[in-house]
C-alpha cells in the first residue's frame, strides 16, 4: 500500500533538483555549491553540484545565492492545539484545573486541528515539524511529533506518543499543593504505581491491589517510560530542581529531557554525564521568578560546551511564537553557541530526542523531503523563506494573515469607508 | 532636591503657563553631565536616524557635557576619551515607547505587580512614577541591549490608567533621578478586551460600548473641571475667591485637554481605533499614538492623515481575539502610507531585540515589494519612539546639540547577531560589554560564586 503510494505520488510529481545552492544539511556538514534532488517524498540524492547528477525532466531551482536546510523542527510547540491563546474555547493543549495533577494519558493529538490558520502561519516561516506539548497539571500528557502539512491528525503525525511531559515548574507545583517536595512525592508514588500496575495488572482488575493515585490509563501510558524506552520530558530552571530530576531519574531509570533549564548551564556537566538532554529557550535572562535567579543569555553556548545535546525552542506558552524559531537560534549564535550547533538544535538534535531522527532533521539521501530555501542565512531577520518543501510538497507561502495583507495592501483600491 | 525642584516647576506649569512641557530639568540635567569627560568615537560607520537618513562613512563623533559636539570629520580635543569604532555602525540609542520595566519589576511576583491599579477603569489620578522601581533588573538588560530611553506606562487594565512617564536609562535610586529631563507625561489610556474583561463582573464596563460610554464621561467631566479652573483663574483668584478642590483624576485629563499630557492608547482593532479618534475629536484631545494596533494595516491612511504614530510589535499577534488580524507587514505598511511605525516591546524580554524586529518588519515589507530602507527601520526605533514620547527634539537621532544617548554595534543593527559594544547615555558609557555589566541591587549575591562558569 504504502509502495503504490510511493509509485503513485513519483508519478504525479516530477523529481525536484535544488541545483547550486549552499547547503546545510543539519548534521554538521556545509555544501557550499550543492545539489540536493528530491524524488516524490524522500531525498534522493544531495551532495556537491559536481557530483550530483540531476535526473532526467526534473524540475530545477537555480539555488545560486541561496540557502538550504533541513525543515525546522520545532521541539516544543501549541501549534495546531491552540487558536487563540486567550479564548479557551480554543486551546486544547491541556485540561484544566479541575483535572487530577497526573494526565498521562492525555494527547495532544486529539485536539490537533489540521485547519488550523497557525499552521501555514508557522510552516511558511520554515518550520515544518513541531512537537506539540500539552499544558497543566503535574504530569501533563502525551507529546506528538507531528509535520505541519496534511488535512487530518492521521497524515500530519510522524510519533505519537513521542514522550510524556510533566512540569516540575509553576503548575505542577500547584498541582503538588505547592512544594517541591511535594512534586517529588507525587512522581516517586506514581512511577511505583505504574511499576507495581505494569506487574500486577490482573490483581488491579480483580481490585486486589493496593489503591493508586491515577487512573488506569494514565498508569498504562507510563509503562513505557518506567521501561526507559519513551522519554519523559520535564520542565523545570533552577539548578536545584534539575539536580532533584536528575537524582529521580536515575533511581528510576528512565530517559530523561529537561525543558526550559534556564539554570542549566550551572549543572551542565552533571546533565552532560546523564545524558539528559535539554530543550531550551534563547531569549530568556531575566531573574523572572526565584527559579529562574541565573537565566542568562549563553545558556545554550555553556550547556553545549559542557557537552549536553540541546535543542532551541521558543517554548511557547502565551501565544503562537513557534514561527520565531530560527530567530531563537540566530540569537543562541550571538551569544556563543556554534552557528552549525545552532542549526542542529532546531533540526537533527529535536528530531533524534523525539526518535525521528532516522525520518527527518537532516537532508541525507532517504530522509523525508521536509526543506527550506532561504534568500540568505535563515537565522538574520532580514533573510526571508524561499520555498518550503514537506514530504517532497512545495507548500504555498499563503495563509490568513498574506491574505489580510493583500485584502488591504493598496488602500486606495480597497479602501472601506473609514 | 532635584525631585522636589521638578515637582514644584511642574505643579506650577499645570496651573499658570501655556501649553509649554515641564521646563524643571534642564538644570538637573546640567549638574548630572557636568563630570563627563569629552567622548570622541573614531572610524564610525555613522547611521544617524535623522529623517533624511543621513549616513557618514570613516566618522568622527563627538560627545561632550552630555550632547553631540560634531559629527562627521572632526578635531579630536586634547583629553577626550578616543574609541575606536573601526568601522563598526554607531546609531543612536534605542528608545521603547511601551514599557512596563519598574512597575511590572522582574522577578515577576504579586510584590512586584505595580502596573495595574485595578480598582476603577478610571485612574486618570495614579503615576507610574510612583510604582517605579529603579532596581528592576530588566532596566540593566535593556541597557545592554542599547535601549537609552524608555517610555513607562502603566497596564492596560484600566480605560485611563493614569500617567506614565519617559525614563533615561541610567543607574538612579530613584524615578525621579531617571526621569527623562523635559519630556511630557502621557496617559495611559485602554481599549477592547482588557478593561471590559477585568470590570465586566465588577461594576462595568463589561461591554465595548461601556468602554465607550465610561471614556466620553470621564473626558465630559475634565472639561467642567477645566472650566471652573479657569474661571478661578481668570476671575475668581483676583477676587481672592478660594480655589475649587483639586481632583487629581480630573487634573489629569484636563491637562490632555490642554494639550500638555500626551495620549497613549492601547488599540488593538481598526474600527476601534477610529471609534477612539472620534471620541477625541468631540472633546477635543489628540491621541499621540495607537499602541499594539495590530491593524492598524487597514487603516493606515487616516491615521497618516490625523499623525497618529503606530507603536506596535513586529511579530506578535493572536494571543486574544482583538490581536487575531495582525500581520507582519503592519509596520512597512503604516510607513507606506505615510504614517510613523513604531517598534515597541511591552516586554521585558521584547525590549531586548528592538533592532531585530524592526528588521523583521523591514524584511516583511520588502517582501511585498515595499521600498523601505535600513534607514526606515532604523527610525521606527529611535526617532519615530522620540516623537512619541515628545523628545524628538532631544533625542532618537544623531545630530549636533542632541543627547548624546549613542550605540556603537558589533554587527550592523538589523543583524540577529549584532550586539551592543558600548551604550553611552547623555555621554556617559553606561554599558561597555568588554567590562563587567552592573547588577541591580536586587542581583547583588544572588549566586554563589562557584555557580559561575
Amino acid at each position: 500500500m504504502t509502495v503504490l503510494a510511493f509509485v503513485l505520488l513519483a508519478a504525479a510529481q516530477p523529481d525536484l533538483a535544488i541545483e547550486h545552492a549552499r547547503i546545510h544539511t543539519g548534521d554538521g556538514h556545509k555544501i557550499d555549491d550543492g545539489t540536493l534532488v528530491v524524488r516524490g517524498e524522500t531525498i534522493l540524492a544531495v551532495g556537491a553540484s559536481a557530483e550530483v547528477r540531476v535526473p532526467d525532466g526534473a524540475r530545477r531551482v537555480d539555488g545560486r545565492g541561496l540557502w538550504v536546510t533541513p525543515g525546522l523542527v520545532d521541539a516544543e510547540a501549541l501549534t495546531g492545539t491552540v487558536e487563540v491563546t486567550q479564548e479557551d474555547s480554543t486551546d486544547d493543549s491541556g485540561l484544566d484545573g479541575r483535572y487530577d495533577a497526573i494526565r498521562a494519558a492525555f494527547s495532544v493529538l486529539d485536539g490537533l486541528n489540521p485547519r488550523s490558520v497557525l499552521i501555514p502561519v508557522t510552516r511558511i516561516e520554515g518550520v515544518t515539524t513541531s512537537v506539540l506539548v500539552p499544558h497543566g497539571g503535574l504530569v501533563s500528557g502525551r507529546q506528538a511529533v507531528v509535520r505541519l502539512a496534511g488535512d487530518s491528525a492521521e497524515a500530519m503525525v510522524v510519533r505519537s506518543p513521542a514522550a510524556i511531559y510533566a512540569t516540575a515548574s509553576g503548575p505542577g507545583r500547584a498541582a503538588a499543593f505547592g512544594a517541591r517536595g511535594g512534586v517529588m512525592l507525587r512522581l516517586r508514588e506514581l512511577f511505583d504505581d505504574v511499576r507495581q500496575y505494569a506487574r500486577r495488572r490482573q490483581d488491579f482488575e480483580r481490585n486486589q491491589m493496593r489503591k493508586v493515585g491515577a487512573s488506569r490509563l494514565d498508569l498504562e501510558a507510563l509503562i513505557p517510560v518506567v521501561e526507559g524506552k519513551l522519554p519523559f520530558v520535564v520542565e523545570a530552571h533552577r539548578a536545584s530542581d534539575l539536580q532533584a530530576v536528575l537524582r529521580f531519574a536515575r533511581e528510576q531509570k528512565i530517559r530523561l529531557v529537561i525543558s526550559g533549564g534556564e539554570e542549566g548551564w550551572m549543572v551542565g556537566k552533571e546533565l552532560a554525564a546523564a545524558r539528559v538532554p535539554v530543550i531550551v529557550s534563547a531569549l530568556p535572562d531575566l531573574p523572572r521568578e526565584f527559579e529562574a535567579l541565573g537565566a542568562r543569555l549563553d545558556n545554550a553556548a555553556l550547556l553545549a560546551r559542557a557537552g549536553v545535546q540541546i535543542a532551541i525552542s521558543p517554548r511557547e506558552h502565551d501565544g503562537p511564537f513557534s514561527r520565531t524559531l530560527r530567530l531563537e537560534a540566530g540569537n543562541a549564535v550571538a551569544h556563543g553557541l556554534p552557528w552549525e550547533e545552532a542549526l542542529a538544535a532546531v533540526t537533527r538534535t529535536p528530531a533524534e530526542i523525539f526518535d525521528v531522527g532516522a525520518l527527518l532533521g537532516t537532508l541525507a539521501q532517504g530522509r523525508s523531503a521536509d526543506l527550506v530555501v532561504w534568500s540568505g542565512d535563515p537565522f538574520e531577520p532580514l533573510t526571508r523563506p524561499r520555498q518550503v518543501f514537506i514530504r517532497g510538497r512545495e507548500i504555498p507561502l499563503r495563509s490568513r494573515q498574506s491574505e489580510l495583507r493583500d485584502r488591504y495592501r493598496d488602500l486606495r483600491v480597497a479602501r472601506p469607508r473609514p | 532636591m532635584r525631585a522636589a525642584v521638578a515637582l514644584v516647576l511642574f505643579v506650577a506649569c499645570v496651573h499658570r503657563q501655556p501649553a509649554a512641557p515641564p521646563a524643571a530639568p534642564a538644570v538637573a540635567a546640567a549638574v548630572r553631565e557636568a563630570a563627563a569627560p569629552p567622548v570622541a568615537i573614531v572610524h564610525a560607520t555613522i547611521w544617524t536616524a535623522d529623517p533624511r537618513g543621513t549616513r557618514l562613512q570613516d566618522a568622527t563623533l563627538l560627545m561632550r557635557d552630555g550632547r553631540i559636539a560634531a559629527l562627521g570629520k572632526v578635531e579630536v580635543p586634547a583629553g577626550a576619551l578616543v574609541v575606536d569604532a573601526g568601522g563598526r555602525v554607531v546609531t543612536p540609542g534605542l528608545i521603547d515607547a511601551h514599557s512596563h520595566l519598574g512597575v511590572y519589576a522582574s522577578p515577576e511576583v504579586p510584590a512586584h505587580a505595580d502596573g495595574n491599579e485595578a480598582t476603577s477603569p478610571n485612574t486618570a489620578e495614579v503615576n507610574a512614577e510612583h510604582s517605579f522601581w529603579p532596581q528592576d533588573p530588566g532596566l540593566t538588560r535593556a541597557l545592554a541591549a542599547g535601549v537609552t530611553s524608555l517610555l513607562v506606562l502603566p497596564g492596560s487594565a484600566n480605560l485611563i490608567g493614569g500617567r506614565g512617564f519617559a525614563v533615561k536609562n541610567r543607574p538612579a535610586r530613584s524615578a525621579a533621578a531617571m526621569r527623562f529631563p523635559g519630556a511630557p507625561y502621557v496617559l495611559k489610556m485602554a481599549c477592547g478586551e482588557n478593561p471590559k474583561r477585568v470590570y465586566g463582573k465588577k461594576a462595568g464596563p463589561s461591554t465595548r460600548m461601556g468602554n465607550i460610554a465610561q471614556v466620553r464621561a470621564a473626558f465630559g467631566a475634565a472639561q467642567d473641571y477645566w472650566r471652573k479652573w479657569d474661571a478661578f483663574e481668570k476671575k475668581g483668584r483676583a477676587k481672592g475667591d478660594l480655589p475649587p478642590p483639586r481632583d487629581l483624576r480630573l487634573e489629569t485629563l484636563a491637562e490632555v485637554l490642554r494639550g500638555r499630557i500626551l495620549v497613549q492608547n492601547h488599540c488593538y482593532r481598526a474600527d476601534e481605533m477610529l471609534l477612539m479618534l472620534d471620541v477625541a475629536a468631540e472633546y477635543g484631545f489628540q491621541i499621540r499614538a495607537f499602541h499594539h494596533a495590530l491593524e492598524a494595516y487597514k487603516i493606515a491612511d487616516v491615521l497618516a492623515r490625523r499623525g497618529v504614530a503606530v507603536a506596535t510589535w513586529a511579530d506578535w499577534w493572536g494571543f486574544k481575539l482583538e490581536a487575531f488580524d495582525g500581520i507582519p507587514e503592519n509596520l512597512a505598511l503604516v510607513q507606506a502610507a505615510g504614517g510613523r511605525p513604531v517598534v515597541h516591546s511591552d516586554s521585558a524580554i521584547g525590549v531586548q531585540r528592538l533592532n531585530q524586529a524592526a528588521a523583521q518588519g523591514l524584511a516583511s515589507g520588502r517582501a511585498m515589494g515595499l521600498p523601505l530602507t535600513e534607514d526606515d527601520a532604523l527610525r521606527w526605533v529611535t526617532l519615530n519612539p522620540a516623537w512619541v514620547l515628545g523628545v524628538d527634539r532631544q533625542t532618537g537621532s544623531l545630530e549636533v546639540g542632541k543627547m548624546a544617548d549613542v550605540v556603537l554595534w558589533s554587527h550592523q543593527p538589523l543583524s540577529v547577531y549584532a550586539l551592543p559594544d558600548k551604550v553611552f547615555v547623555d555621554g556617559h558609557l553606561a554599558y561597555d560589554r568588554a567590562g563587567v555589566a552592573r547588577p541591580s541591587d536586587f542581583e547583588l549575591g544572588l549566586l554563589p560564586a562557584e555557580g559561575t562558569p
